[in-house]
């Protein structure tokens, strides 16, 4: 129950993570690889305040920021200066690296003697369940502190997308969802498409930050490793969303990234259950984005084999 | 009003490929009146378009509209003067996004675009009434993909579009040239009620010879990045496509002569 509840927290937390790789790789696509560097960041950035006593909401938000200035960074490279949106990513998140060794001044960040967000979960906790340290629910059994935690996150994670989704039906956000879709077009109609860019990648990497600073604070630790891997685990959750939903919509694509990032994060704490070996685990994650981006082409051409015959 | 001044554009400068597509064009269109271009493949009348829209910026020459020089004006910052219809029928509309919201983008064409909701209820009641002006019953579908509809009807919809803000001036590059002859028709009559209901200052590049002739009140003839005919008034108001082509057939002889002659020198002289 406690692995549940813990993959659950998680991948609401990762959420964000797919919400920032959604706004990049589809809504302006731009493939945005500062993503695994924009995470650690916003874990590093977040961990080093909290470390120096700043209330840790400040701190959060201070990660996000981080993360978003990151992502500004990578699109500045591109528009002003004509590198290409892959090599751009690059450098940042190549750069990056060192950034938040200089931010940590260690490669590891240890925060469960300071108060962090999860302390609030605490106090909500003892709200909630009064004294009891383990909560029963139904035949299940569970630390009251990590249901607390878990409303937190399925808090933090619907209102971020709620708030997505507003801001797309919006002036602005609606002509940065149209970049993706047909930039001609948007350009012809007077928007300025690199600055517009800009702006999406600074939102994005800043909802990448978020994630960061948050899954240190869970963890317990920031780490100038902990965004390894995360860009590649971003695109599997929106894939398997958008697979999921079945739409082009953007509230359901938001709806679709956020279920996919808690299925995708309990598909692996069930392989990891079943004997995987956690070394392997990028691996695996890199075959099913593999699987899931081919498998769909794969399924239409023999359902149009299939269909053939009777159309003959 | 438009004033173009010996503008110049070379592409590929200093290399085999170079392209000398604009040399030196001077063009001056009244407020209200409606030019079409024509010409033949690489006659640079595309170019020029492409130009004024911003597309690139010109070597040499200046671009005045409504009197503000916009020569330097990055092609977004022009699009506040300016609506485009292209040749491809996809190219004016985001597909994925509903017919609304693509008329909910081009109503703030060139205007700052804040926080404000794009559709609500008065805002979609007026682009109903906008769409349904246009008689094609697509009023019933606002909230599907544009990405669902004909190509006729996509282009219908950016020409909506493009003049949902009047624009200072309506670019029009070959808009009907990828339509089926129906959808094409249909286009032309929408454009021909735009223009007229609301006095668009229009420049239209085109292939056809009929549209060239009988709609507008002046064609001009391009070759070489150069206007070699520019036919307005009385004699505009007689033409018919059969002179076209024979200005044409005149252009094309006169260009083999050049050519021949050009050998016959090279020949004895070098």
């Amino acid at each position: 129950m406690t692995l549940l509840i813990g993959s659950l927290t998680i991948g609401l937390i990762l959420s964000l993570l797919a919400f920032g790789i959604l706004i990049s790789f589809r809504v302006v696509a731009f493939e945005d690889l500062t993503v695994d560097g924009s995470l650690a960041l916003g874990g590093a950035t977040a961990a080093a305040l909290i470390v120096a006593e700043w209330n840790p909401v400040v701190a959060t938000l201070a990660g996000a920021l981080a993360g978003a200035t990151a992502g500004a960074v990578t699109a500045t490279l591109h528009h002003r200066f004509d590198i290409n949106r892959l090599l751009a990513g690059i450098l940042v998140m190549t750069a990056l690296y060192s950034v938040n060794l200089r931010v940590m001044g260690k490669s590891n960040v240890p925060l469960l003697s300071h108060p962090t967000v999860m302390s609030y979960a605490d106090g909500l906790a003892t709200t909630l369940f009064g004294h009891e340290r383990i909560v029963q629910l139904s035949s299940w059994e569970a630390p009251g502190r990590d249901i607390a935690a878990l409303l937190l996150m399925f808090a933090v994670a619907v209102s971020t997308g709620i708030v997505l989704f507003l801001f797309f039906r919006t002036n602005l956000g609606m002509a940065m969802l149209a970049i993706g879709d047909n930039s001609r077009m948007i350009r012809a109609l007077g928007v300025n498409v690199g600055l517009m860019t800009t702006f999406a990648l600074f939102i994005g990497n800043g909802l990448v930050g978020l994630a960061g600073a948050l899954l240190a604070q869970y963890q317990g630790f920031a780490d100038v490793q902990m965004g390894i891997g995360m860009l590649v685990w971003g695109v599997a959750s929106v894939i398997l969303g958008e697979s999921l939903v079945r739409s082009k919509k953007i509230g359901l694509l938001i709806t679709g990234a956020v279920m996919g990032s808690v299925l995708f994060r309990l598909l692996v704490a069930i392989a990891l259950r079943w004997g995987l070996n956690p070394n392997d685990l990028k691996l695996i994650t890199a075959v099913a984005v593999f699987v899931a981006l081919v498998l769909p082409k794969f399924l239409s051409r023999s359902s149009k084999l299939v269909r053939r015959p009777s159309r003959a | 009003m438009l004033e173009v001044a010996g503008i110049r554009k070379t592409f590929f400068a200093g290399t085999p490929n170079e392209v000398r597509a604009l040399q030196g064009v001077d063009l001056k269109i009244e407020p209200g009146s409606w030019v079409n271009v024509i010409g033949t493949n690489g006659s640079g009348k595309s170019t020029l378009l492409n130009a004024v829209a911003g597309a690139f910026y010109v070597d040499e020459g200046r671009i005045r509209l409504d009197g503000i020089d916009i020569t330097r004006w990055p092609e977004h910052r022009r699009a506040k003067l300016i609506g485009r219809v292209f040749q491809d029928p996809f190219s004016g509309t985001a597909p994925t996004m509903t017919i609304a919201e693509n008329l909910a983008l081009a109503s703030r064409r060139g205007q700052a675009r804040g926080l404000s909701l794009a559709l609500n209820g008065s805002r979609k009641g007026e682009l109903r009434d906008r769409v349904a002006a246009m008689g094609l019953g697509l009023e019933n579908r606002l909230d599907n993909p544009i990405g669902t509809l004909s190509g006729g009807q996509r282009q219908s919809l950016t020409l909506l579009m493009s003049a949902l803000i009047r624009p200072s001036l309506l670019l029009l590059d070959e808009h009907t040239a990828a339509l089926d002859p129906k959808s094409a028709d249909q286009v032309i009559r929408l454009t021909q009620q735009f223009i007229e209901r609301d006095r668009l200052t229009t420049l239209m590049v085109t292939h056809s010879m009929p549209q060239a002739a009988f709609l507008g009140d002046r064609v001009i003839m391009m070759d070489r990045g150069q206007v070699v005919h520019d036919i307005s008034g009385a004699e505009k108001k007689r033409l018919r496509p059969e002179d076209l082509l024979s200005k044409f057939e005149e252009l094309r002889r006169a260009n083999q002569l050049d050519e021949s002659a050009a050998e016959m020198l090279r020949t004895q002289y070098v």
